[in-house]
């Protein structure tokens, strides 16, 4: 196999030669604890503090205001908990169809529990309507959370807007902004925002930390409870090299936000030379978008055998088809969308990284055409029967 | 990422086959296609033969296919295997065999083999001009709606797999991969199934062990009996392919049997009937048992 092109970062990212440089020494050296009564363990403390400082120059937050997590499936369940506990009396919950699963189930778990959940419907686009938000909050709602950016089509939803309305009705508002830390800009000092998700090895840390931002003067309750670490809010000794990796990440993260153009310029060519291959659709918000992400579909061909072919070529990618998932069934994004058949099983994600060349890209370009080619010749639709197909497809669905 | 045999990605990256075939409008030889699958679903399947009508044999088959690896892979080996052979050997093909020759599929891929298998089954069954089971016009024997699977289909997936959990029938036919309402109807299929396995065995032996203590053959009574029970599980099989079994008399060693619906409608799959309850009859009552198709 050639080098590996890498064009999955919205599933992880190569973790930043600095960051592995940073960590080292915390894995060999420094191995005290911080909670220890030592200046052994003390020197480790500062570098924690040190990474606190790191993160919440990221998020242009205070450092009291982050707290430290395994990931970002933690720092989303302890962020709805917290909310639900805040204001224990309200049991009215709102969230969106597309979230990630570590969301989406959770609140299934809620609903048996006896809340009542309302899942925000998208557009084609993927995009929000917030006026069913506003048709759907009342005073007894304790939590709105929604994604800053959906992961498989990088459609941004308008989260201060959203948060607006959560407080008009004295809701918490959570937001999982795991696609976005080092992305976008964020600033928390003049955000609507309460609970914030991150995750490090989204933003080239390690896997396995990640950091929950909570507004100060939030009633927060930890989820894991135990010792004092990280004054209390979250039980279980440090991942301190994590941690330190996840401080660094955060602040090459700052650095490179001005790059973002550059990486926008290399997913819009990626982008023009995949839709000029016949048949091909972009799925997602062409206007509020992660400047990273595309995700085309490709039709009468189905995603893993795309992802297959382009393995050959050392691409990396996802898709969206029901064959990739491990389930049966496709995306529940993509079908939120109410994308097609056609479309949805073709789907592909292309998500870049600051690491990504142009020489890349044009190598994508190269041989994509190609393997759609070849998967359409062995395919038995193709775009003349394109009405039967939808028909038939319709038929099959509301048989259903 | 799936675990696939070197087969699996040898027959996906250089499949064999594909493409369609063009009636070459020629005596004596009849082109087809038989199709399963759908986009929806996210695979798709058309399989199409050549057929010598007078031999009744396969000159070639093509296939098409929408789906993943796995998918065309199966697609792929299933029109090796098939080529050459005639349309009643064909129609004892069964997914293991595709899977076989695949070197074997992750289990979860294993609905890309009986694809495949259904396939050919329509196919054939189009060119004979039998009718297949309507699975929508049929709501009474549907238990999985998201994919639209009907009792029979399962009935023949886990007879003919050995199949002992719903997980391995979603991997095989999908049912309850979808909204997992069908998971408990699919468990109790199971367990019937199972169940009914056990009867008949438990049976067979307990005749056997009698005549045995009792130092004598068989009698035609037992035998009738014992014929009887295996014909009931033979039957679910046939019903799924629009056909069904009765017997008929036993007269020493050889079972009559009528053949009805899809079955009896056309000589040559008779043959194949006629074979594979053979086969089953001689394996679990009596191994000089002969079938005989009467109508
Ligand atoms: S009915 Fe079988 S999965 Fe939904």
């Amino acid at each position: 196999m050639s080098a590996v092109i890498y064009l999955d970062n919205n599933a992880t990212t190569q973790v930043d030669p600095e960051v592995v440089e940073a960590i080292l020494p915390y894995l060999t050296q420094y191995y005290g604890n911080p909670s220890s009564m030592h200046s052994f363990g003390g020197q480790v403390g500062k570098a924690l503090k040190q990474a606190r400082v790191q993160v919440a120059a990221l998020l242009s937050a205070e450092e009291s205001e982050i707290i430290f997590t395994s990931c970002g499936t933690e720092g989303n369940n302890t962020a709805i908990r917290a909310a639900l506990t805040a204001q224990p009396d309200r049991k009215h919950l709102i969230t969106t169809q597309v979230e990630h699963a570590c969301v989406l189930n959770l609140f299934k778990q809620l609903e048996k529990q006896g809340y009542t959940v309302t899942y925000l419907s998208v557009d084609h686009k993927g995009q929000l309507d917030l006026m069913e938000l506003e048709a759907a909050i009342t005073g007894n709602t304790a939590l709105v959370s929604m994604m800053y950016a959906n992961n498989e089509t990088g459609t941004v939803f308008p989260v201060e807007q959203a948060g607006a309305i959560a407080k008009e009705y004295g809701a918490t508002f959570h937001v999982d902004a795991v696609q976005v830390a080092g992305k976008l800009p964020l600033n928390m000092k003049i955000s609507t925002i309460d609970l914030m998700t991150i995750s490090g090895h989204k933003l080239h840390a390690p896997k396995g930390v990640g950091a929950l931002y909570v507004r100060r003067g939030f009633r927060f309750r930890p989820l894991l409870i135990g010792g004092h670490q990280e004054r209390g809010r979250r039980a279980g000794t440090e991942n301190v090299a994590g941690i330190i990796g996840l401080g660094k990440a955060a602040e090459l993260a700052q650095l490179h936000l001005a790059d973002v153009a550059t990486e926008k310029k290399l997913r819009d060519r990626l982008e023009k030379g995949l839709l000029a291959i016949p048949n091909t659709e972009i799925n997602g918000d062409r206007k509020n978008r992660l400047p990273n992400t595309t995700n085309i579909g490709f039709k009468y061909i189905e995603g893993e055998a795309i992802l297959l072919s382009l393995d050959q070529y050392g691409i990396c990618a996802s898709s969206g088809s029901a064959c990739t998932s491990g389930s049966l069934e496709p995306s529940h994004v993509l079908r939120a969308m109410g994308l097609p058949y056609t479309t949805l099983h073709g789907s592909i994600r292309f998500s870049l990284s600051r690491y990504t060349t142009e020489a890349e890209v044009d190598r994508v370009l190269e041989v994509m055409p190609g393997i759609v080619e070849r998967l359409r010749a062995l395919s038995p639709f193709n775009n003349d029967q394109a009405e039967w197909l939808q028909d038939r497809e319709e038929a099959l669905v509301g048989a259903v | 990422m799936w675990d696939y045999s070197e087969k699996v990605l040898d027959l996906f990256y250089n499949p064999k086959n594909q493409g369609a075939i063009e009636d070459p409008n020629q005596d004596g030889v009849a082109v087809v296609f038989g199709e399963v699958g759908s986009i929806a679903c996210g695979d798709a399947l058309r399989l199409h033969l050549k057929i010598e009508v007078e031999a009744d044999k396969i000159l070639d088959a093509r296939f098409q296919t929408f789906g993943c690896t796995s998918a065309i892979a199966s697609s792929s080996a299933l029109t090796e295997i098939i080529k050459g052979i005639t349309l009643d050997a064909a129609l004892n093909i069964s997914n293991r065999d595709i899977a076989n020759y695949l070197g074997g599929l992750p289990e979860e891929k294993m609905h890309c083999s009986v694809m495949g298998q259904e396939a050919l089954e329509a196919a054939i069954f189009k060119y004979r001009g039998i009718e297949v089971e309507q699975h929508e016009d049929d709501d009474g024997a549907l238990i999985c709606s998201c994919f639209g699977v009907s009792e029979n289909r399962i009935r023949r997936v886990v007879i003919e797999n050995n199949l002992t959990t719903v997980e391995q029938v979603t991997s095989y036919v999908k049912a309850g991969g979808g909204c997992s309402s069908c998971g408990a109807e699919i468990e109790d299929l199971i367990a019937a199934i199972q169940q009914e396995k056990e009867l008949t065995a438990s049976r067979v032996a307990a005749e056997i062990a009698t005549a045995q203590a009792q130092n004598r053959p068989l009698t035609t009574v037992q035998k009738i009996n014992l014929v009887q029970t295996v014909l009931q599980e033979v039957r679910p099989m046939l019903l799924a392919d629009g056909g069904d079994v009765e017997l008929y008399d036993v007269e020493g060693d050889t079972v009559k049997v009528v053949l009805k619906g899809a079955c009896g409608s056309c000589s040559s799959s008779t043959a194949t009937l006629k074979n594979a309850i053979e086969v089953r009859l001689r394996e679990r009552v009596l191994p000089t048992l002969i079938v005989e198709a009467v109508s």
